[in-house]
């Protein structure tokens, strides 16, 4: 490893790698100086508003925009039509899934409508104001068909099938297996069992999904400002299915309001406006409304999953059992898939423990309601909701402490490289010393005897704790053996400007994480100049190496290692000129804080901007043979492990109110081990962001649905996010355990705090309600739910039974029943 | 989300709100501080011909005191309702609701008399109107009247107003020597609509609970008083046996409605705690708490 | 009757004279008409925060706001407050705390805090968290915006008074 991310070297001057340095373009944003796609203006730019379908399922018999194209500021109505001949249609399925089917997608469908919220027809305008009056004078026949609205009864003969040619509404199925699961549950000392239900949500980035392309006739190139994650792939999915070649399709994307996995997928509509740019030759602009993003961003996490977990008398996990089952809605999302999700609840769950023997089956099926896919922490949430939920359950049962259970069962710190019975690899994780750390920053045993005491008051408040893992740096495994586009490797070009700046080119790109500022600090470092002289570029195709982009924790552990990498090299470049120049051996000197030193003396010999202007105007008085390659360009991707692997742990304080259901989150601490810490300023706020968006699930976001498939939350009055009043401090820490795969050592982090919040705070509200022998797994945990559960109210469909728990010592009355488990699995509640 | 298209017209004296409203015809409307006629156009739920914007009339502004009453100017906004010495003097209960609508922003801007006159039934201004016993002054182009406000509220967003008539102005008795009130709300989140919402107010004589208004918010399609738990209290002390009592009354008193948030048994049973506190509190202090 | 309306108002000391379409609301005319792209619209319906514009010297939400009622007003946008440099200790703490992810949340997260701190210098955690509760944050999850508030307040009583 090299000495340059010593973190004990952080005195050198230009050490910054470890080190919490501001953000470059955080002053340009507090300023309202960023630059969102709608805040382009373009000559000639016209406005898309979409007439969206107000039934779940229905036939479209005809399409009328005779009265909308008379409206006033109206140039064309766009239907399926009439975009289907200029682009290709996608089917999201990968290879690597095995079965997985889904359907042809057109930008704007061409027979039916499949979900409450589908664009149908496009109206271009001269004011999306204009175009929005217009959508109201279109007219639509509709034949209204049944609707799959439930999944537990997709599946059922009397269903009907969303599309015929599939033959059915299932689009994929996975049992993960390992050990003896019905052995270990027949010897088990103690079985806990519950049916767990996670909400279906939304990301709400407050920046809607923005688009604005421009299309240029002479030179056939496609121009796309976006608001993206995945510039490169994006654009490979205009070039191949406008049938244009890559090099004719440049995708700009600079500040993205918020992204979260939201902007990541093909979205039809958005589609349907690079076509539309196309025909018209004319840039177009699309900015979804908050209403529209309700029904046509993606959704996700509508799982209902039925679990349990075998314990011996020692208190030690001998097995998990659990049965997923998810409503994906009526087509997969390209390219990803919307099978992914489900297939990681499979993946990780039981994931920081040390068992044998396990089964997980997943179940996605197709229905009528806004397509779901990759949200932040794809599955993990769930997948930990379930493990931690199941291991309080199984602690209780056998009458140890959460703190203590979890000591006994989670995977020991010394025992990696290993993997899990899911079939994950392990390179090397540090729960033990997290729960240590973890236990130790909350003050458990104080915090206990609070508790306690507060409960003799008639206060109840509860503790709740989630280890979980996260999947991080992923390798082509995760999308590229399935056959998507989606790039795992990711490069940077660093360059040595006349003036001895540095310029960097990444392929990752910057959301709000703040991918540019820990570009910059591994370029300054790596180069040894000063991070004021660093520039970092990102999200532009034309410009910048291909790359992924920014997504399941990648930016930092793959993007850092290339700008890692290139800087290193450049580096060694620009030593080699100077060596030339000076006379002496390269390696003899070094780059600090802009000059060029002499490595064993520190004597600084010449400014890197006086090298440079040799280099670019004096280059003659060069030996002729000489390389001055002021600009280096590598790439990374992991090749040993999948996906580097992160773990952490997360621990609740709240107050439950048994006689109103409200819960007051009172406090939070994470501690988190994603290897090496670049930027502890910047880490800790995306723990915090995410731990909230974690909350946000457990306790207020739903999309819910009617039981005709009409989505009723359409504002933000209905759709409840977390908002500052109600959300907790939150403490972060960190183990730091670097992976090896690389230089860095860095690990993912943006999805830690997402996975174990609904989990942690899950434990802790059924730890408030412990003294009522009551507990709570459908997530929200609404006032209702929780009053539900303690019997103070009536339960609701389609509210899922209060109390779905039970333990049960198979070995007293040999009453095992996993058999009736799963045959129980398509059955309507 | 952009407002279908309208026509706008300035009011600049209550006389020029009803010549240009006659003009405008049936479907035009009034617009005071928007906060939630702009959201609704923002969803195209209404589509008025023609917004007349009487936020700069005169006649419909300021806070007095005269007779026994205080005066409050229809365009008062949440804000300046909850600032004003004579409000939080006078009408306590006003000034301690309003920390409990919306957010900063939106009371900036938003008014009682639009809440008034937008009714709906989870807001606070209503019920604490219907609690306080203030009497609605509605001024069409011919008349003068005042609307008591347990008559004010018909239905969901329905009031007694007449076809061009507007709230000019609210009137509140003055504090008396031993009432006591309280507001109370459950909310999911701070500044939400309340899923239930109480305002007690009363009279006491020594301990005795007497002319009591219990009003309920969120429970019903307009705020709901519940005379059955007041009768139970009136004349009698508030004791751990009649506020049981107060709270038993509710199950004939509220028939609340379901949605999302919650079912028609939550909302009663949040009724039922919160009356409980609300009269502890009432039992336990002299007024709403201004913070 | 027409649906346009001729205004003059004072956009960040500037005066302004347009004709604007009775429907615009304050945020499209800042950004449509007069191309101040930092008051950004999140939900158009009131909810997020993100508009937040301060009129005549108060915090409102520029989406609940119809331009055409603006004549005469005083309107300051982040651009405004940015020049004048009355928030600049605010924005550096914003900065320095992380407290901006995104960013887009950022102008009116700003406004509104600095709202705050002009009527209570001395907010508690709680008291930041209550007058920010109807700005939508999603990547910070708000502890740095708050942590940036109150590094904020304590630095100004941390001066010695004039």
């Amino acid at each position: 490893m090299s000495d340059i991310i010593d973190p004990k070297s952080v005195d050198r001057p230009n050490s910054y790698i470890g080190r919490s340095v501001p953000r470059p373009n955080a002053k340009t944003l507090v300023e309202g100086q960023g630059r969102y796609v709608d805040d382009i203006v373009l000559p000639r730019m016209v406005h898309v508003a979409f007439l969206r379908s107000p039934h779940a399922h229905a036939k479209i018999l005809a399409i009328d925009a005779t009265a909308a194209l008379l409206s006033p500021g109206v140039l064309r109505v766009f239907t399926g039509a009439d975009l289907s001949p200029h682009c290709e249609p996608w089917v999201a399925t990968l290879a690597h899934l095995k079965g997985m089917k889904s359907a042809p997608q057109h930008p704007l469908p061409l027979e039916r409508a499949t979900w409450v919220g589908e664009a149908l027809a496009a109206v271009v305008a001269d004011s999306r104001a204009a175009a929005e009056d217009a959508v109201a004078h279109v007219r639509v026949d509709y034949e209204p068909l049944p609707a799959v609205v439930d999944m537990e009864g997709a599946l059922l003969a009397t269903t009907p099938v969303i599309h015929a040619e599939l033959g059915d509404n299932l689009c994929f199925q996975r049992v993960n297996e390992a050990g003896q699961v019905e052995a270990a549950f027949a010897q088990a000392h103690k079985i806990v069992e519950a049916t767990f239900y996670s909400g279906r949500h939304t990301g709400l980035t407050i920046e809607p999904r923005s688009i604005l392309v421009d299309f240029n006739r002479a030179s056939g190139r496609l121009t796309v400002y976006h608001s993206t994650q995945a510039p490169h792939m994006m654009q490979g999915v205009f070039a191949k299915h406008m049938r244009l070649s890559e090099g004719d399709v440049r995708v700009i994307c600079g500040d993205v309001g918020g992204s979260y996995g939201i902007k990541v997928h093909v979205y039809p509509d958005e589609v349907a406006v690079a076509v539309i740019a196309k025909l018209m030759g004319r840039p177009v602009k699309f900015i979804a409304d908050r209403l529209e993003s309700f029904a046509s961003d993606i959704h996700a996490r509508d799982h209902r999953i039925r679990a349990r977990m075998a314990v011996d008398a020692a208190g030690r996990i001998t097995a998990i059992d659990v049965d997923d089952l998810t409503g994906i809605g009526p087509y997969s999302v390209y390219p990803r898939t919307s099978a992914v999700e489900a297939n990681q609840v499979v993946n990780l769950v039981g994931g920081p423990y040390d068992f044998a023997n396990l089964r997980a089956r997943t179940t996605v099926v197709f229905q009528n309601k806004t397509p779901t896919c990759q949200y932040r922490a794809v599955g993990h949430p769930i997948a930990t909701a379930v493990t931690e939920g199941l291991v309080d359950l199984a602690a209780e049962a056998v009458g140890l402490d959460p703190v203590d259970f979890r000591r006994r069962n989670l995977m020991k710190d010394g025992s990696y490289p290993r993997a899990s019975p899911a079939g994950m690899k392990f390179e090397g994780l540090s729960h033990e010393a997290s729960l240590a750390k973890l236990v130790s920053m909350m003050d458990y045993p104080a915090l206990r005897s609070e508790q306690q005491r507060l409960r003799q008051q008639g206060i109840y408040r509860g503790i709740g704790i989630a280890s979980f893992i996260e999947l991080t740096n992923p390798s082509p495994f995760m999308y590229g053996v399935g056959g998507a586009r989606i790039s795992a490797q990711d490069g940077c070009s660093v360059r040595i400007d006349p003036d001895g700046s540095v310029v960097a080119a990444s392929g990752v790109t910057e959301q709000g994480q703040g991918t540019e500022a820990i570009l910059r600090q591994i370029v300054a470092e790596a180069v040894g100049v000063a991070i004021a002289n660093v520039r970092v570029i990102t999200g532009d195709t034309l410009i910048t190496p291909y790359g992924g982009g920014t997504w399941a924790c990648r930016g930092a552990g793959i993007g850092g290692e290339a700008a890692l990498r290139a800087g290193l090299a450049l580096k060694q470049a620009a030593l080699q000129v100077a060596g030339a120049m000076l006379q002496t051996g390269g390696d003899a000197l070094d780059l600090v804080d802009g000059q060029i030193v002499e490595r064993r003396s520190g004597l600084a010999r010449m400014p890197l901007a006086e090298l440079a202007r040799i280099v670019y105007f004096r280059g003659d008085t060069l030996p002729p043979d000489l390389p001055r390659e002021l600009m280096q360009t590598r790439h990374f991707s992991t090749k040993e492990y999948p996906f580097a692997f992160t773990n952490g742990v997360q621990a609740c304080w709240l107050e439950v109110d048994v006689d109103t259901g409200a819960v007051r989150l009172l406090k939070h601490w994470c501690v988190e081990d994603c290897g090496r810490v670049i930027n502890p300023l910047l880490v800790d706020d995306q723990v915090r962001g995410g731990i909230v968006q974690g909350l946000g699930g457990a306790l207020f976001e739903h999309c819910i649905y009617s039981p005709e498939g009409q989505l009723l939350v359409g504002s933000m009055a209905d759709y409840l996010v977390p908002m500052a009043a109600e959300m907790p401090d939150i403490e972060v820490g960190h183990v730091e355990t670097p992976t090896k795969e690389s230089l860095l050592g860095a690990k993912g982090a943006g999805e830690a705090g997402t996975a174990g919040a609904p989990a942690a705070a899950m434990n802790a509200i059924n730890d408030a309600l412990r003294p009522f022998a009551v507990k709570v797994f459908a997530q929200p945990f609404t006032p209702e739910r929780i009053l539900a559960a303690l019997g103070k109210v009536p339960t609701r469909w389609p509210e899922p039974a209060q109390s779905a728990f039970r333990t049960t010592s198979p070995a007293k009355t040999g009453a095992a029943g996993a058999a009736g488990h799963h045959s129980r699995l398509f059955r309507r509640t | 989300m952009k407002a279908p298209p309208f026509s706008y017209l300035r009011a600049a004296s209550l006389a020029d709100i009803f010549s240009k409203w006659e003009a405008a015809g049936a479907d035009a409307r009034l617009l005071a501080g928007g906060q939630s006629l702009l959201a609704s156009l923002a969803f195209r739920l209404s589509t008025p011909s023609t917004l007349i914007d009487v936020s700069r009339v005169p006649e419909l502004t300021g806070i007095s005191a005269a007779g026994g009453k205080i005066r409050v100017g229809a365009l008062t906004t949440h804000a300046e309702l909850g600032a004003h010495p004579l409000v939080r003097e006078e009408v306590p209960l006003l000034a301690a609701a309003v920390p409990l609508i919306a957010h900063p922003a939106i009371r900036n801007k938003g008014t009682i008399g639009g809440s008034l006159a937008y009714a709906d039934p989870a807001a606070e201004l209503p019920a604490c109107c219907v609690a306080l016993a203030a009497e609605i002054v509605a001024r069409s182009a011919t008349a003068e009247r005042r609307i008591p406000a347990a008559q004010f509220f018909t239905g969901l967003y329905a009031t007694a107003l007449g076809e061009k008539e507007l709230i000019t102005a609210i009137e509140f008795p003055a504090r008396k020597a031993q009432q006591r009130s309280a507001i109370l709300e459950l909310a999911r989140r701070c500044g939400d609509y309340a899923m239930a919402g109480v305002v007690a107010q009363a009279e006491f004589k020594g301990a005795d609970f007497i002319d009591g208004r219990l009003v309920f918010f969120g429970v019903g399609e307009a705020p709901v008083t519940a005379s059955g738990a007041a009768a139970v209290l009136t004349g009698r002390p508030l004791t751990a046996e009649t506020i049981a009592q107060a709270e038993a009354a509710l199950a004939t008193d509220l028939n609340p409605p379901v949605d999302q948030h919650a079912s028609s048994e939550m909302r009663r049973h949040l009724a039922r705690v919160l009356l409980g506190r609300a009269l502890r509190q009432l039992a336990g202090k002299q007024e709403a708490r201004v913070t | 009757m027409s649906t346009a309306v001729d205004i003059c108002l004072t956009i960040n000391g500037e005066r302004v004279s347009r004709r604007v379409e009775a429907r615009r609301h304050l945020v499209d005319f800042l950004r449509l008409d007069l191309g101040f792209m930092g008051t950004r619209t999140g939900c158009e319906h009131g909810m997020c925060g993100a508009c937040t514009v301060r009129v005549n010297g108060k915090i409102v939400r520029g989406c609940l706001l119809l331009a055409a009622t603006l004549d005469g007003a005083d309107v300051e946008t982040i651009e405004g407050v940015s020049q004048s440099g009355e928030m600049r200790d605010l924005q550096d703490a914003f900065i320095a705390r992380n407290a901006c992810q995104c960013g887009y949340c950022t102008p009116g997260m700003l406004l509104t805090a600095a709202d705050l701190l002009s009527v209570n210098p001395r907010p508690t955690r709680a008291q930041i968290r209550e007058h920010l509760s109807g700005n939508y944050c999603r990547c910070t999850g708000y502890h740095a915006i708050i942590d940036a508030v109150e590094a904020t307040a304590a630095r100004r009583n941390a001066e010695p008074g004039p």
